[in-house]
């Protein structure tokens, strides 16, 4: 897209209903993106709604864990500009987050982490961290008030939600 | 002490009823509840029920005044992250990890989590060194404190069967710690007199193996002299 700057690539561990919609954005906008996950499967998952195959697009798909070295080597995190730990465990995304940044040097790295405390704590430590369930409670919690001071909903607020 | 436990599998298990034993405070945190169940019977209070990777269960847990904290769940990512953050964030002196993997414990060197144990290292050490040129086994080896523990089987022809332990010049830098004796283990005094099929137990500096070999093995003199 000429909205992209320049082109860089992205690697996301954890396939699944985030990863897989980061990726095809990513993709959509002109970056070189890498996937790797554990089950073979989330490959279906990254071809929902788009037109040809992944690699036909451009994009790369590994089978492996975040923890495992060789895996992520050959998903290319030794030239990856950015890193999202997207898996469903947070323990998990925290810590192939850690070696993305320590070990791997990778300049970009984000961790999802559904439970608002250790996202906290971590994001203190220096870790980007993201964290769905704080979105969620504030979406939540607007809507709550808006709906009892009688006011219709936002747009987009149900979607988002 | 007071030492939090995580995990309440066989290790976790038996290690509390040992630390309580030992007259500790302990509090083992299990998150699968049938387990809490059946484990609560016989810890009772000493057993807390929850994801001690939520930092709401370790707090409920009284980690701010913990002195040791040791991760023995089956995960190498809870594993490391529990040990992380009792070290880092409540400033625990003590952790102790298990590495599930092998392979994951270049991941706990990395997060700065020592000490880290692998049983499925120590077995595979164990197996790498099945019967080497007169049993001599690594048992443990502390990398930090720059010490080792091995394990030798004293042979027909070991050149110590039949002598006191007090007649022994072991090698400097190394202590016979204990003898193994169909199947009981005993501390040596001097007097103790090693027999063929004994196992024996000795610490010692790094590189001193070769030595304790000569003194142990086939024709040693028991001078230690090599």
């Amino acid at each position: 897209m000429l909205t992209s700057i320049r082109t860089v690539f992205i690697l996301i561990v954890g396939c699944g209903r985030v990863g897989s919609s980061v990726a095809r954005a990513m993709l959509r906008e002109g970056h070189e993106v890498s996937c790797l996950d554990e089950d073979p499967e989330s490959h279906a998952r990254l071809e929902v709604g788009l037109e040809k195959s992944w690699e036909d697009l451009g994009g790369h798909f590994t089978v492996g864990a975040g923890l495992e070295t060789e895996a992520l080597e050959a998903a290319g995190i030794e030239r990856a500009d950015a890193f999202i730990a997207s898996t469903d465990g947070d323990n998990t995304n925290v810590i192939i987050a850690q070696i993305a940044q320590k070990r791997y040097q990778v300049p970009t790295v984000i961790a999802r982490v559904l439970d608002p405390l250790r996202a906290e704590w971590y994001q203190r430590q220096g870790l980007h961290t993201v964290c769905p369930t704080s979105v969620a409670i504030e979406m939540l919690e607007g809507a709550v008030r808006s709906g009892a001071e009688g006011g219709s909903p936002p747009d987009g607020a149900a979607e988002a939600a | 002490m007071y030492i939090i436990v995580v995990g309440a599998g066989k290790v976790g298990w038996n290690l509390a009823r040992e630390l309580l034993e030992k007259e500790h405070e302990v509090t083992l945190i299990e998150s699968n509840r049938r387990r809490y169940l059946t484990v609560e019977q016989e810890l009772e209070h000493n057993v807390s029920y929850g994801d001690a990777s939520e930092l709401w269960v370790l707090e409920r847990a009284g980690i701010q005044r913990a002195d040791m904290v040791i991760a023995l769940t089956g995960d190498d990512e809870d594993n490391m992250l529990i040990c992380q953050v009792a070290k880092e964030k409540y400033l625990v002196d003590q952790i102790i990890a298990r590495v599930n993997n092998p392979r994951n414990r270049q991941h706990f060197d990395l997060l700065g989590i020592k000490p880290s144990v692998s049983a499925t290292d120590l077995i595979l050490r164990l197996l790498e060194h099945e019967v080497p040129e007169y049993g001599l086994v690594h048992l443990l080896d502390l990398q930090e404190e720059q010490l080792e523990i091995i394990e030798m089987l004293l042979g027909k022809d070991s050149g110590v069967t039949g002598r006191r332990v007090g007649d022994l010049q072991m090698p400097d830098g190394s202590l016979l710690i204990s003898v193994l004796r169909a199947g009981k283990g005993f501390v040596p005094s001097a007097d103790t007199v090693l027999e063929e099929g004994d196992e024996v137990l000795a610490v010692l500096d790094p590189g001193k193996e070769d030595d304790l070999k000569a003194l142990f093995g086939p024709e040693g003199n028991g001078n230690g002299s090599g």
